[in-house]
């Protein structure tokens, strides 16, 4: 029986959830026979407990900075330790949604367009007055979320210019610098990609409030979900190729989310990608594994199987 | 194509139900109680000021003495010499009652959870606060009143406002209130508006329903009577020991009028058959005799200087717009920022900082509160008290020049 430690919990915001994930995440990996083990790194001294705990490979199940900015990641890796989803530095450049949707843009990939506000810039170089151009730029209506940050946590919609100051230090509370993006109007949809696993079908979101915030993703009953999205084929298969060649433009591993928003000529936008995707009760990635017949177990077995065939 | 219904349950949910949803805020507490946060949050009373050999001392005597009866299912009232306690308890305030009127509680809580149970339907109208505990917020909300919210001031709910509500039209069931060091804003009812306030609800024939944790904890000032000493037929009182021993054994209470009293018995009954006697049992031995009291000047002592040191913390750290309450007892500083201020966004950054607090929303039922907090000094030293005050005094200064930026 092979020992695996299941990371989850940190002290990031999205603490809970992790927890929750990984807790959904170690029952299913025990009931395929391993020996696993739930770690939360911001208990006790990480480096001393996973060496004693001899185990052969983690389970990275941790949300938010430090389980997906690379952190853990170059701690795991400086520890020869085999785990889950993407390497360091990848991680670090997908977390940050500045250098990701840089990254995104220089490979063609569609994400809405956008401008940075960095707490530096308004603190140190009173650059405020900046909102007004960006807003002009970009056009109403805005989405303004934090750099690194996710659940969707310091998110707020824009309809009016005189609401981006609030919305941009509401984002500014969960990072140093904030993104604002063009909101595009449309069906929202999650592409789980799973190395090895042939496309999964993509999940549809129809958050009950209209809005995919906190609650609406944790909240069960308070969005509806459908697998496969109610998309033409051909959109479908956009959305698909898009989420792809996101994967590849970031150099992501064995598992990511994709989300995308499918705008009026059914043109899909990447408008956030996911190196460490939620495994709670109600998270996308699990629902697309099981519309493509792949049930969660299988899904955490494939998931770590990847990881122990790099030990 | 399969529409996917993560909860087979959605559909099937009661109605009181359905607003029930997990929150960043909620979230973020569980970040908070890590044990390097300096939390300002919670409102947990200092168990380790209770002294550790009274208390076993006490557990023991009821396992030996009494295991048949603490290990049994007991009456759905509770027993009459612990109901004789709690009287003591109320007579300590001034507060004349009959053990025949009270009914043990699991906590204060359930007492309120009951008063909904009893006299709410889905659509009445009933006075609350603005703000007001949580707790009582959470608890009435289940049976779908509509609130009707009354501001109130330094000296409490200001009446005057509740007499105009009734002028427009309002028709509430009952007014809730916690008249001494109020939960979350740290005030105390005048006396003045006490006797406004009971003369009105008697003659409107509105009972009230007065919720008293904090009574027994008072640093400073004279005390003032409770509204149930004042009008006990139009006042249903609510009491509980976990301020004053412990919030662990979950005993409170309820004193009202005897129809009220055998309803409230009545869905007690239904609700959990019995409070736990072992519980009971240990309470009414801890408060037999007067250790209790010397004890609880203790805890008094030491929250009166945990107080001080967060109001000089404030005066030192805090921007120089803020204004907070003082509180001449309890738990509670109600701190107003500038309107610029999101205590509800700004949460993240200050467990970030490690430190935490209460965003005002939490304590009004329709959104407002966003530029207040409650901060708690019970539970956290003196040292960090000021620790905590000083790291967030530093994030709303900041937060201040980033708003100056913004609105250039």
């Amino acid at each position: 029986m092979t020992r695996v430690a299941v990371l989850a919990g940190g002290r990031s915001p999205e603490r809970e959830v992790s927890l929750r994930s990984g807790h959904r995440v170690s029952s299913a990996l025990r009931a395929r026979g391993h020996d696993a083990i739930l770690v939360d790194p911001s208990e006790g001294p990480f480096v001393e407990t996973l060496s004693a705990a001899t185990v052969s490979a983690c389970y990275v199940a941790l949300h938010g900075k430090e389980g997906e900015d690379g952190t853990v990641q170059r701690l795991l890796e400086l520890l020869d330790l085999p785990y889950t989803g993407t390497r360091a530095g990848a991680c670090q450049r997908a977390f940050d949604k500045v250098l990701a949707k840089e990254a995104l843009d220089d490979a063609d990939v569609p994400t809405p367009p956008w401008a940075v506000v960095e707490v530096a810039a308004l603190r140190d170089l009173a650059a405020g007055p900046i909102l007004h151009r960006i807003a002009q730029r970009l056009g109403l209506p805005l989405v303004v979320k934090p750099s690194r940050a996710g659940s969707a946590m310091g998110l707020s919609f824009v309809e009016r210019e005189p609401d981006l100051p609030h919305a941009v230090m509401n984002a500014l509370s969960f990072s140093d610098a904030a993104i604002v993006e063009r909101r595009i109007d449309g069906p929202e949809v999650a592409a789980g990609v799973v190395a090895g696993l042939d496309a999964l079908p993509l999940v549809e979101i129809v958050p009950k409030d209209g809005v995919f915030d906190y609650a609406a993703r944790y909240t069960p009953g308070a969005t509806e979900y459908f697998a496969p999205a109610r998309l033409s084929p051909e959109v479908a298969e956009a959305c698909r190729r898009s989420a792809a060649r996101a994967v590849e433009a970031l150099d992501l591993r064995d598992v990511a989310r994709i989300d995308l928003m499918v705008d009026g000529d059914g043109l899909p936008w990447v408008i956030d990608v996911n190196v460490s995707p939620g495994m709670t009760d109600t998270s996308l990635l699990p629902m697309a594994a099981l519309a493509g017949g792949v049930g969660f177990e299988d899904l955490c077995d494939r998931i770590l199987e990847l990881a122990m065939a790099r030990a | 194509m399969a529409e996917f219904t993560v909860d087979p349950y959605a559909e099937r949910y009661a109605r009181r139900a359905a607003g029930m949803s997990v929150s960043e805020v909620r979230a973020l507490f569980a970040v908070a109680s890590r044990p390097d946060v300096v939390s300002l949050a919670g409102g947990m009373p200092y168990v380790q000021g209770l002294p550790a050999e009274h208390v076993l001392e006490v557990v023991e005597s009821v396992l030996l003495e009494h295991p048949d009866v603490a290990l049994q299912y007991g009456g759905g009232q509770g027993s009459a010499l612990l109901r004789e306690r709690l009287t003591m308890l109320m007579a300590e305030e001034g507060t004349a009652a009959d053990p025949e009127d009270l009914v043990v509680t699991t906590g204060a809580q359930q007492a309120l959870d009951l008063v909904g149970k009893v006299l709410i339907d889905p659509g009445d109208e009933i006075v609350v606060e603005a703000p007001a505990y949580v707790g009582a917020l959470s608890a009435f909300s289940a049976y779908e009143p509509r609130f009707v919210q009354v501001e109130l001031d330094d000296e409490g709910m200001i009446v005057e406002r509740l007499e105009e509500a009734l002028v427009r039209g309002a028709r509430p069931k009952f007014v809730y209130t916690v008249p001494n060091f109020h939960n979350p804003a740290g005030v105390t009812m005048s006396r003045e508006r006490r006797e406004r306030l009971v003369a009105l609800c008697r003659e409107a024939h509105i009972p009230i329903v007065e919720d008293n944790p904090y009574g027994l904890l008072r640093f400073d000032g004279d005390p003032e009577p409770t509204l149930h000493s004042m009008d006990p037929k139009n006042v249903i009182y609510l009491g509980t020991v976990s301020k004053v021993f412990s919030p662990g054994v979950r005993v409170g209470w309820a004193v009202a009028e005897p129809g009220v009293l055998q309803r409230l018995v009545l869905a007690k009954e239904a609700a959990d058959l019995c409070g736990s006697n072992l519980n009971m049992l240990i309470t009414e031995r801890y408060l037999a005799g007067d250790r209790w009291r010397t004890t609880l000047a203790g805890l008094v002592s030491t929250y009166h200087a945990r107080r001080d040191a967060m109001l000089q913390a404030l005066d030192e750290h805090f921007p120089a717009d803020a204004t907070w309450t003082i509180p001449s007892g309890g738990f509670y500083v109600w701190v107003t920022l500038p309107d610029y201020f999101d205590s509800a966004n700004l949460l993240a950054a200050a467990v970030e900082r490690k430190v935490a607090y209460v965003p005002g929303t939490a304590f009004y039922p329709d959104g407002r509160g966003r530029e207040r907090m409650r901060l708690a000094f019970c539970y956290p030293s003196e040292e960090r008290i000021g620790e905590g005050v000083r790291r967030l005094g530093e994030l709303l200064s900041d937060e201040e020049d980033l708003y100056r930026s913004l609105s250039g």
